[in-house]
């Protein structure tokens, strides 16, 4: 099944016209500032509209219609009522600049969901503005400088990250003007501590790490990794990316870090809609209290909620976004989190594991190799493909395209780049025993068609809309927006 | 247990399974020492029917107000068909579509995009969305300083009339990677930049011109002459624009000799409701010859192994996941169903539905500025033609106008005096397409029975 562009759909003439206002506008505009050219907007009818977005959307995989073991990316279910209620009328329409007496009701909402995350992540302030992960990163290392700046302390250049770490991690680092320095890994997943004496210096900022890491196990040493950071001058940033591994067992405050970024759009589970919006909050210690970007919310002397701005926060970091980041998404985690409580959030990671540990021992059991065997699971887990490329020359890319056929979203696949054909696999805790089991069968049942048919194997897949793409050509011819004369791409 | 599946029976043989003694014992690896106690400040879970009532109360005790502010979040109307289908799971609750065959309808949705995106600004290539506004704004001068090759002074010139929020978020983002913005001055009379601003510079190191259109007091700037003058002095033009306007006004790629090089701007009148400031969604289109530098996702359409045309992300390797340190920005998730909500959204308004929302706004601002400026005390401030904001001078103080207004259910407008303090008692207004007569004849009422008469001020 495809679906023509909404574009081969229009026609001269037509509109929806019970969508705007008719009549005619005296408008006065500045002579030679006329539009000339044409909008290049689609003209169809309401339904042919609804029609075919509604059919695009049948295109897609989903949480909602299909188990989508997305390593690193917290694939769990998105509860209804948090959308429903986040949508109410009132939430919808609120200006973000309407006044305090105005907002009460939606700043006691984002108060107690302040309150909340400092609890579960051990720190001291919370700022929810951060628009998605990598710009939570993008406040905490431009907190680290700040920190740094305000002690006269210019000489740090760097900021260390693991070699496992995600790419936004060293990616920040330079937007924030420092070189981010590689930490290689050990044998067993773990930051190479010897590697890291030598690395740390006068030129350290501060180090960037995920705990559980991106290769799902716990940073077993971690305290002795903060206790040698804080020696060096530097200060430790917690990417929370992968914070369901652990909320309710151990909190990053805990573990010696003095900044985190929480993605809610993963351990909150607001929605990825097809690729945001996200938020990235992040969590500080004392010591970067002063420098939290704003908008922060704050209680005033009468105990009604108020904004915290450059006047509370001199020293902050400043404004991240026009506005207050993602506030529908932060009522979306409110009421997931309400909805949770005290004891489902401790439910998080244990079941996270559970089903992460299940998963991996089955398939282990079903001849699959670990990356790290012998480690507990996180909420994700290894699977290297390695042997197998060597005997029959199998890809993980293979078995993530036949998983589709077989009814299951591929697990994240060449990340972290430094395992070999590796397969990340987090089934989160929202997954029943019997959607595993069906996903081991299917891996069994990939495993085997990698002995018997590889040719037939790296067809795959035979049963979406398209098969596989040609990203090369994507690249090389690119065609990035519809022109009328084209050829079919 | 709320949205776990696990039986009892379940749990056990699970465990079983992993030959562990209990869930507990799945975290052996994490030292004893750091392990937390209870979260004492999580307050007990509530069921769906509790947290209803709980957001309906606050929701409630916000209330429904007029607005009639805009600076920066405009309230539009959003047919119900868009946000009915945003919210399908099928959108609501997919990942980025890395795995191109499971993902064809949001890449779709986003290559639809892309092309309406490049229809309304006249350039060659969109991204797939940044954060907001401000951010586009930002990652836009960082853009132009990577690709002004000839500049080497990382200066942009930034034009007082840009939104201070902007130039505030445009600092916090740029300031590390050493962009310098140089101010510009508006002319007071007429609230544009004034040409002699620009001259001033003439000659000097620039990487870039920042072109607001309309500017933060809705007034339009002189919009060629800024892109030519950027280009005689070797500078980027950087367009930063209202979508909506650009239904009425010419496109940013057709101003001045050649147009702009980048066009970013606010998404959220395409659909996204206020929603208090997000998420909405920042756009980016630019010339072909910049692609590389373009920050973001970007959709290509091309072939599949049959030789059926599909879709998948493209230029990858402009993005952390592959370069890293190097990667033109630190974005990954981006803003992506406020996307499908814009593509909707223009999708069914059309090119004349547009128009006629930007024409409606511009009327209704008319009228309001006309019925508030015959109240005694207040004047219109800038002479120069606008679009759907002006602003008004009071002969009083607007903060505590502002207040009493919003306590009377009028959301009056934006006081200006906080971010300029030379525009002291001016109130930044707007009215949209959603506005009525009888929705302006109150503002004015309320307002009036609020002003102190003109004798005591
Ligand atoms: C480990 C890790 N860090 C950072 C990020 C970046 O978060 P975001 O995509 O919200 O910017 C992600 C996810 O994409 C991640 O998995």
């Amino acid at each position: 099944m495809t679906e023509s562009l909404i574009f081969e759909h229009s026609r001269p003439g037509r509109s929806a016209s019970a969508q705007y206002p008719a009549g005619d506008f005296d408008v006065d505009l500045p002579a030679g500032l006329e539009r000339t050219s044409e909008l290049g907007l689609p003209e169809v009818s309401e339904l042919q509209a609804v029609r075919h977005f509604t059919r695009l959307s049948q295109l897609n995989f989903s949480i909602d219609t299909h188990f989508y073991p997305l390593g690193s990316c917290t694939m769990k279910y998105n509860p209804r009522a948090c959308n429903r209620l986040a949508m109410l009328p009132e939430f919808l329409s609120r200006h973000p600049l309407a006044p305090v007496s105005a907002s009460q009701g939606f700043l006691a909402c984002m108060y107690d969901l302040q309150e909340i995350l400092k609890d579960v992540t051990g720190m001291k302030g919370v700022s929810l503005t951060p628009m998605a992960g990598a710009q939570g990163e993008f406040a905490g290392v431009a907190m680290i400088r700040a920190y740094h700046d305000a002690r006269g302390d210019t000489g740090r250049t760097e900021i260390l990250v693991p070699d496992a770490a995600h790419g936004t991690n060293p990616a920040t680092a330079t937007m924030c003007g420092y070189v981010a320095r590689e930490i290689p890994t050990d044998d067993n997943g773990d930051v190479d501590v010897e590697a890291l004496k030598a690395a740390l210096g006068p030129q350290t900022a501060g180090i960037m790490l995920t705990n559980p890491s991106t290769l799902g196990v716990f940073e077993r040493r971690i305290s002795e990794i903060s206790k040698l950071v804080h020696e060096a001058g530097g200060l430790l940033y917690y990417d929370g990316a992968n914070l369901n591994a652990i909320l309710g067992k151990v909190r990053p405050g805990d573990m010696g870090f003095d900044v985190i970024h929480m993605n809610l759009h993963k351990t909150f589970s607001t929605p990825h809609g097809g690729g945001g919006p996200g938020s990235g909050a992040v969590g500080v210690s004392e010591r970067l209290l002063p420098y939290m970007p704003i908008p922060v919310v704050g209680k005033a002397n009468d105990d009604s909620f108020r904004w915290l701005d450059e006047d509370d926060l001199p020293q902050s970091i400043g404004r991240l976004s026009g506005f207050m980041g993602n506030a529908g998404v932060l009522l979306r985690a409110y009421v997931y989190a309400r909805m949770l409580g005290r004891d489902g959030m401790h439910r998080v990671a244990e079941f996270a594991a559970l089903n992460a540990n299940y998963l991996m021992a089955r398939l282990e059991q079903a001849g699959f190799d670990l990356a790290f065997p012998g480690r507990r699971a996180s909420h994700e887990f290894i699977v290297t493909l390695k042997r197998q490329h060597k005997s029959v020359g199998v890809t993980a890319t293979d078995v993530a395209k036949r998983l589709l056929d077989h009814g299951f979203h591929a697990p994240t696949v060449y990340f972290p780049l430094l395992v070999p054909e590796c397969l990340l696999i987090e089934p989160t805790e929202t997954e029943s025993k019997e959607a595993l089991d069906a996903f081991v069968d299917a891996m069994i049942a990939i495993a085997k068609e990698a002995e018997d048919d590889i040719e037939h194997l790296r067809g795959a897949p035979y049963t979406m809309p398209v098969r596989r793409l040609d990203d090369v050509r994507a690249a090389r011819q690119l065609d990035v927006r519809y022109q009328p004369d084209d050829q079919a791409a | 247990m709320p949205f776990i599946p696990h039986t009892d029976t379940d749990v056990e043989q699970m465990l079983g399974a992993i030959g562990a003694s209990s869930v507990e014992a799945l975290f052996d690896e994490i030292p004893a020492a750091l392990r937390c106690g209870r979260l004492d400040r999580v307050p007990e879970r509530m069921t769906e029917m509790e947290i209803t009532r709980l957001m309906h109360e606050r929701a409630d005790a916000d209330g429904r107000p007029l607005n009639f502010i805009g600076a920066g979040a405009y309230e539009h109307h959003v047919p119900a068909a868009v946000w009915e289908i945003v919210t399908r799971g099928e959108f609501y609750s997919a990942y980025t579509p890395y795995q191109a065959e499971a993902s064809q309808g949001t890449l779709q949705v986003i290559y639809e995009f892309q092309t309406m995106m490049c229809g309304l600004t006249g350039l060659d290539v969109s991204n797939a969305s940044l954060y907001d506004g401000a951010t586009a704004l930002a990652e836009a001068l960082l853009m132009a300083v990577r690709a002004n090759r000839k500049s080497k002074s990382h200066r942009i010139l930034m034009p007082r009339s840009v939104s201070p929020v902007y130039r505030q978020v445009v600092h916090a983002i740029c300031a590390a990677q050493q962009l310098k913005l140089v101010e510009l001055d508006y002319d007071p009379a007429t609230g544009a930049t004034p040409e002699a601003a620009l001259a001033e510079h003439a000659g000097s190191d620039i990487a870039a011109v920042v072109i607001p259109h309309p500017n933060f007091f809705g007034c339009f700037e002189a919009v060629d002459s800024m892109t030519d003058w950027a280009h005689a002095n070797g500078a980027l033009a950087v367009a930063v624009v209202n979508p909506i306007a650009l239904a009425l006004t010419r496109a940013p790629g057709e101003w001045g000799e050649q147009g702009v090089d980048i066009c970013c701007g606010e998404g959220q009148p395409l659909g996204s409701p206020l929603s208090s400031g997000g998420p909405y969604f920042g756009f980016m289109t630019c010339k072909q010859a910049l692609v590389r530098q373009l920050p973001g996702r970007i959709v290509g359409r091309t072939l599949d192994m049959d030789g059926k045309p599909g879709f998948a992300l493209t230029l990858q390797a402009r993005e952390q996941h592959i370069r890293r340190g190097k990667a033109t920005s630190n974005i990954c998730t981006n803003q992506g169903l406020l996307v499908t909500a814009a593509t909707i959204h223009m999708s069914i308004l059309g090119p004349v539905g547009l128009q006629q929302v930007a024409r409606a706004s511009m009327a209704n601002t008319r009228k309001l500025v006309a019925a508030l400026t015959e109240l005694p005390g207040i004047e219109p401030v800038f002479t120069g033609a606008g679009f759907h904001e002006a602003v008004l001078r009071f002969d009083q103080p607007v903060r505590p106008l502002v207040d009493a207004l919003g306590e009377r259910g009028v959301i009056g407008g934006y006081a200006l005096e906080g971010v300029y303090p030379e525009l002291t008692n001016c109130l930044l207004v707007c009215a949209t397409e959603t506005k009525t007569d009888a929705d302006i004849d109150t503002y004015v009422q309320t307002l009036a029975a609020l002003m102190r008469p003109a004798s005591a001020a």
